[in-house]
Order: C-alpha cells, then sequence, then structure tokens
C-alpha cells in the first residue's frame, strides 16, 4: 500500500527518530511511504489556544497538500485527532463548507499509526523485537478523541522480548495540553507528578505512547528528576528487530 | 410580577437587552443580560493560574480530594457498569435536553400556569440581585426571621444567605456538607460533596468549636459527626416557618417540582414549614413526567454512583391539609438566556449539577473547587460561569471588584475525560476550545494592542502556513543545540518556556530535522 506519512511539525523538528522508524516500519511491512514535502503543521497548537483564524491558514494548506492521499498516518493520536475532529469544523464556523468538505475527505483517510496497522493493514505482530521491561501510557487524544481502544496494547503484546507491565491510572492525563503546560505550569506540573510516579512504580524501563508530544512532558520531567525510566515512541519499539535494535 | 419574560433567541440576532417584564415578550427573541458582578458567586476574583498555585501548595488539600475524588470516581464507574444501556440513557438525556432547549419559552410557561392553577405562585427573576429581592420579600411577609434551606447550587449562585442576612434573616443549612461549611464561614469547592476540602479530623474540630451542646468526646467518625449534625438541626426543623430550595427537575406539564437528595434533611425542609420557596434556572424544566425515567437513573448514578438516592422529594402546588400552605417558585435567568443566545454554548445549560465531570477531571481534582472562584468549579463550571458572567476582565466596574471568569476556559488539558463522565453528553472539550477563542477576542478588543501571545501566534501560522518558511524556522531552532552540547537535554529556555523548564528538560534539537533525513535517504521520492 502506498501511505503518506503526515510525520507532524514536533516530529520533523524535534524528534526525527520517530518519523524514521514509522517509515522504517511501514518498508519492512512491504508498502511504500510517500512524505508530501509541503506538510507543516494541523494547526491544532493555534485552536486550542484560542487562535481559529490563524489555524485556518493551516488547516487550507493540509488539505490542498493531503489532499490526494489515498491513506495518511500521523505517529500523533493528538494530530490525527486535530485532522478527524478540528479541522472542518473551523473551515464551517468560518462559513467555507467547500474547505470543509475537502477537510472531511482528508480526514476520513487520516488514521493514527496503530489505527493504520490494526485496521488498515491487519496486522499486530508486526515482527519487533525490543528486549525490555516496558510500561504504556494511552494518550488522552489516542483514547478519547480518536479511540484507539487496546490497539496500541495488542500491537505492544506481540513484541518478542519485551516485558509490558501495567500502568496504573494509566488513562489519566499526564499534564501536557500543549499550552496548558506553560499556562498553568503549576497545575500541569502536579498532574505530571502523579504520572511519573506511577511510571516510575511499575520499574520500566521504558515509558511508551503513541504521541511524542505527552513523551516530551513526561520525559522532560523524569529526565529532571533523574529517573531510571526513558521515554521512547511506539513506533520506535515497533520499529525495533533483533537484526537492528532501535 | 408573573409574567413572562424569555424567549428563544433567535440565532444570529443581537442581543436585545432584558426586555421589559411589562409586557408579555414569549416566542420573541429576548435576551437577558449576563449576571451581573457584586452579588452572588459566580465571579473568579482571581485568575484561574495564581489560585491553582496556592490550592496546589497545601498538601493536606491534595490529600482529601485525590482521596475523596477516587472514591466517588471508583463508586461511579461500578454504578455505570451495571446498566448495559447506559449509552443509550446519556443519548435520550441528550435529546430531551436539546429538544427541551429548543422551545425553552413554552415549556417555562407551561410550568408557571401549571404552577399557578395547584395553587402555586411563580416568580421571574432575571438576575441574582432581583431573585434575593422577591426572596426577601416572601420571607418578611411572613415576619420569620429564620428560614431552613435545602442543598442549593442557585442559591448559592445568587448568593441568597448574604442578601437574608443583610436583611436580618437567618438562613440555616440543613445538609450536612452545607451545615460543614456555613459553621466552617468557608465557601463550597464542589457541586455535590461541598465540604469535599474537608477531612473527618477537620469536621470534628469544627463542631466542637461551633455547636454549643455537642458531645466533648466526639469522635471523627461519620456516624457519630452525622448524628452530632442531626441533633443540633433538629430544633431547627421544628421552629422553621419558612424553606428555601433549589431544584433538580420540574416538569412542565404538570408543574412538579422535584429534589433529589441522600440525607432526609430535604424532605423535613419540604414538607413542615408553611412556606415553601424553591429558587429554580430556568434550565432545569423539562416537558413531561416520562422524562423522570431517564433523568432519574442517570442523575444519582453520576453524582453519588449510587442506583437511586435515598429521597426522591416530588410536590405539585399546595396540597390541602399536607406540606406547606404556600409555594413560590422563583425562575432564574441570570445570564441564561444570554448562554442560550449561543448555538453551541447552550450545551453548558443542559448540565443537571451530577458533578461526575469534577471527580473525573485530573485539574480538579488537584486545585479543589475554590481556585476556580465561582460556586460551579471544574470543568463544567469552566465553560458555565464565564457563559454566564460574560467574558469580560479586570475590573467589572460595579463595585463587585475584578472578575477573571475568562481565564477559566483555559483551566483545562483537553483530556476529554469529562465529556465521557458526562450523562447528558456535553462536549466540554469542545465548548472549552470555543470559549477559548471568545476570551482571546475579548482580550484583543479590550487591549486595542496584540498581546505578545497573539502575535507570536499569527507569526507561527505565517511560518507553518510555508515548508520553506518552516524549514528556516527548524534550522534557527536548532541553535539551541549549542546549549544542550554537554547532557543532551536543556533545562533552561526564556520566557514563556520557562514555565516549561522551571520543572521539565526540554529536548535538545537534533542535527537533522526529519524532512532533511527524508530527502538525504529518499532522494528519489516525493
Amino acid at each position: 500500500m502506498r501511505i503518506a506519512l503526515f510525520v507532524t511539525c514536533l516530529v520533523d523538528a524535534l524528534y526525527p527518530r520517530v518519523g524514521q522508524a514509522t517509515v522504517t516500519l511501514l518498508e519492512r511491512l512491504g508498502h511504500e511511504v510517500v512524505f508530501p514535502a509541503g506538510q507543516t503543521c494541523c494547526g491544532q497548537m493555534h485552536v486550542n489556544s484560542g487562535y481559529p483564524r490563524e489555524a485556518l491558514t493551516l488547516v487550507r494548506h493540509h488539505v490542498d497538500v493531503f489532499e490526494d492521499a489515498e491513506v495518511i498516518v500521523a505517529p500523533s493520536g493528538s494530530c490525527a485527532g486535530s485532522v478527524r475532529h478540528q479541522h472542518a469544523a473551523l473551515a464551517r464556523d468560518a462559513g467555507d463548507d467547500a474547505l470543509a468538505v475537502r477537510a472531511d475527505a482528508v480526514a476520513a483517510r487520516t488514521v493514527e499509526l496503530s489505527e493504520l496497522l490494526v485496521d488498515v493493514l491487519g496486522v499486530e505482530d508486526v515482527g519487533a523485537y525490543y528486549p525490555h521491561r516496558v510500561t504504556y501510557h494511552p494518550t488522552c487524544h489516542s483514547l478519547r478523541v480518536l479511540r484507539v481502544g487496546d490497539r496500541p496494547l495488542r500491537l505492544l503484546r506481540r513484541v518478542a522480548g519485551m516485558t509490558l507491565l501495567e500502568l496504573p491510572e494509566a488513562a489519566t492525563c499526564c499534564g501536557f495540553g500543549g499550552t496548558f503546560a506553560v499556562k498553568n505550569a503549576a497545575t500541569s506540573t502536579a498532574m505530571l507528578a502523579d504520572k511519573m510516579r506511577h511510571i516510575v512504580g511499575t520499574g520500566a524501563e521504558v515509558a511508551t505512547a503513541g504521541d511524542a508530544s505527552c513523551l516530551m512532558h513526561i520525559g522532560g520531567g523524569l529526565s529532571r528528576l533523574g529517573a531510571p525510566t526513558r521515554t521512547v515512541h511506539l513506533a520506535e519499539i515497533l520499529a525495533s528487530t533483533a537484526a537492528a535494535p532501535s | 410580577m408573573s409574567r413572562a419574560f424569555l424567549g428563544i433567541p433567535a440565532i444570529g440576532v443581537p442581543a436585545a437587552g432584558p426586555a421589559a417584564l411589562g409586557a408579555p415578550t414569549v416566542g420573541v427573541p429576548t435576551v437577558g443580560a449576563a449576571a451581573p458582578p457584586g452579588v452572588g458567586h459566580l465571579h473568579a476574583s482571581r485568575p484561574f493560574p495564581a489560585a491553582a498555585r496556592d490550592a496546589l501548595a497545601d498538601p493536606q488539600l491534595r490529600r482529601n480530594l485525590g482521596h475523596a475524588t477516587g472514591v466517588i470516581r471508583a463508586k461511579r464507574a461500578a454504578a455505570v457498569a451495571e446498566l448495559d444501556d447506559w449509552e443509550q440513557l446519556r443519548l435520550a438525556g441528550e435529546a430531551i435536553k436539546r429538544s427541551t432547549m429548543a422551545s425553552l419559552d413554552t415549556h417555562l410557561v407551561r410550568l408557571e400556569a401549571e404552577v399557578t392553577a395547584r395553587g402555586g405562585t411563580v416568580h421571574w427573576a432575571r438576575d441574582a440581585r432581583e431573585a434575593n429581592a422577591i426572596v426577601t420579600g416572601l420571607v418578611r411577609s411572613t415576619g420569620a426571621d429564620e428560614v431552613v434551606k435545602v442543598k442549593s447550587m442557585a442559591t448559592q449562585e445568587i448568593g441568597l444567605n448574604e442578601a437574608l442576612a443583610a436583611a436580618g434573616i437567618t438562613a440555616v443549612e440543613t445538609d450536612l456538607a452545607e451545615l460543614i461549611i456555613q459553621l466552617g464561614e468557608d465557601r463550597p469547592s464542589h457541586i455535590l460533596v461541598p465540604a469535599i476540602h474537608r477531612n473527618r479530623g477537620e469536621i470534628r474540630d469544627l463542631f466542637l468549636r461551633t455547636m454549643p451542646d455537642v458531645d466533648p468526646q466526639l469522635a471523627a467518625e461519620p456516624r457519630q459527626l452525622a448524628m452530632a449534625a442531626r441533633a443540633h438541626l433538629r430544633r431547627t426543623f421544628l421552629r422553621a416557618r419558612v424553606a428555601v430550595s433549589g431544584a433538580n427537575l420540574a416538569i412542565a406539564e404538570t408543574g412538579t417540582l422535584a429534589v433529589v437528595e441522600s440525607e432526609g434533611n430535604g424532605r423535613m425542609c419540604l414538607t413542615l414549614p408553611d412556606t415553601l420557596i424553591t429558587v429554580m434556572g430556568i434550565e432545569k424544566v423539562l416537558p413531561s413526567w416520562s422524562d423522570l425515567e431517564v433523568f432519574l437513573q442517570l442523575l444519582p448514578r453520576s453524582s453519588t454512583g449510587e442506583r437511586m438516592n435515598p429521597y426522591t422529594s416530588l410536590w405539585t402546588g399546595v396540597t390541602p391539609g399536607d406540606g406547606p400552605r404556600a409555594f413560590h417558585l422563583v425562575l432564574l435567568d441570570n445570564g441564561r438566556t444570554a448562554a442560550l443566545a449561543d448555538r453551541v454554548g447552550r450545551d453548558a445549560l443542559h448540565c443537571i449539577r451530577c458533578s461526575a465531570c469534577l471527580n473525573v477531571c485530573p485539574v480538579y481534582e488537584r486545585t479543589g473547587g475554590h481556585a476556580y472562584g465561582s460556586i460551579y468549579p471544574g470543568p463544567i463550571g469552566a465553560v458555565l460561569s464565564p457563559q454566564l458572567t460574560g467574558l469580560h476582565r479586570g475590573s467589572d466596574g460595579g463595585g463587585g471588584g475584578a472578575t477573571f471568569n475568562a481565564s477559566l476556559p483555559f483551566a483545562s488539558s483537553l483530556c476529554g475525560a469529562c465529556f465521557d463522565a458526562c450523562p447528558v453528553r456535553i462536549d466540554i472539550p469542545s465548548l472549552l476550545v470555543r470559549l477559548r477563542a471568545a476570551a482571546v477576542d475579548a482580550a484583543r478588543d479590550a487591549q486595542r494592542l496584540p498581546t505578545p501571545e497573539a502575535l507570536s501566534m499569527a507569526a507561527a501560522a505565517h511560518v507553518m502556513s510555508s515548508p520553506a518558511r518552516f524549514a528556516a524556522a527548524e534550522s534557527a531552532s536548532r541553535l539551541a543545540r549549542l546549549a544542550g552540547r554537554r547532557t543532551g537535554r536543556l533545562s533552561a529556555l526564556p520566557w514563556p518556556l520557562s514555565a516549561w523548564t522551571a520543572t521539565r528538560d526540554a529536548p535538545r534539537p537534533p542535527a537533522e530535522t526529519f524532512r532533511q533525513w527524508w530527502s538525504r535517504t529518499h532522494p528519489d521520492r516525493p
């Protein structure tokens, strides 16, 4: 299958290894990955900060770039969630019904990585090998906007050599929330502290999730504390093999 | 004074201001004013981030809240899991609320007619001041200087107790938790469990200090504390001549009011005194008796995590020889028709005050209710309070101090737990996002000059709408690699990102962006 990668601005600029792992994984599974070069950002930060007009420019750009793609995958529940649940609504609110129809069409073909693997490609065992103790944090938007359910866990359970440790109160937010982490830094940090306590308590070497943004938050906190747990994106675990470990 | 001034505002019709009480305007698009400042408890007096910081610094509060919300969350989850048709019930609740709001004027006029036909009197209050004046006048006309109260959010919203006190009338809260708040001269911090921020030990100490004839050996044990409150309240119940209540819902077709509660204090207030005065927000009306089936299932399971609440009181007008001799219903607007005028924002009026969204909210669980300022805290409060009051910032100009309700829609990580828990499926995260845009617009209008944030958002949109500009910005940001070259992480960034690095490291930009890697490794591909 020819799959268009929407790598997301955060991964592009700060976590290229997550995009690389997504490409490695999908190519290993025998698929063709394309990277529409004009792509930038879904505009979620603008919408969620109260700037829908500025976001609309980015929505129009995103639709222009991805309109011809057959399937679009993002290694992010949050950015895929914005494309699916915010783009057309923004266009409609702005009175641009033509753009809304086009945005709806792009949204219908946009999936997050675990949805692509389980639902579109019909695979749960991706042939990964990752000999580590891992705990999984289901990010809010993958869970409650996209409703990915246990798809990431089904993929992780088939990873050879890995010990999957259950995270207490897993479904509770880590406190990132985009600009919330800065505007309400104290509350965000209080939420992060509880998330980190649960993660470290599992004894895991690695905390994983499907969103680089939440991992940036959790990982930034763990690093500041000097905690023994590091953060690794789901795509990096699934891309790892015995021959080419990540 | 019993004349309807309310009508469903037509979408797109600008607010006409409060219509004159002298003329019936049912069916005519009219919108009341926002809830006035300086009266009641709807306005945050400090920005949420500052109030939250203080709350977060109190470890006892954190423990009390964490424990209590955890217990209620688990109870609710179990009560909801029992029902195979829970999602259908939620859909039914949402559908009934949506259709009721679409013809609220009709249902309210019907309610007024039915209550009146059964011997009650209906009063219309445009705002908190009018409602307080109506209730104060009614109590005065009975000659009583004391009223017993059923726990009620509407009377907390309008600051009725303070208004009555100013008129020399003592209001006695009879719900255990509200009594704890009243005796401690405290403020409620939760819709359902107003004293959730207090633990047993703190309550025992309060009772020993404030109840004149309490047993000095009183233990910090729930049953002993409840019995002490019972003894304390009993004398008041038996002598009270006037009761004031709120209402969980009202049935338009029969003129019936309903209060659901757990302690039986409500039943005492609703049946013992000669005069009963009920203050109800206009959004609480339901069209028909059969709607009770849905809401009497949704409400107790969502609020206390019970299949059924212990006491459900329903009353219709007055009944000779049984219950109060006089019944007054005060219908309160106080910003509700203004909220109703917003096609999307009106969903916040569907709220049945179950407080399930508070108990699942990771922000509420850590800051507690006082940080929100308004009597309506948590996710629903963050969308309801600013809609009732408007989003203006700073001094209210009305002598009531400052109001910072514009900061409330930002008090959320948009995690979505509130929407999943809401029994009437209010999409609180989407409402929060819309209100953020309204708050940004209000700030823009007030300032005339763009804020630093607005400038950076516009700049970011400009950069990100062009791949060339975005790639150039990425290259520039890699200058930060210099800062993190020793540790591989950034521990101090300039404002506003200093708020991030105060407690969290930031990633060091990579040597190569993804798009650079892609063009290097896939030169023949798009």
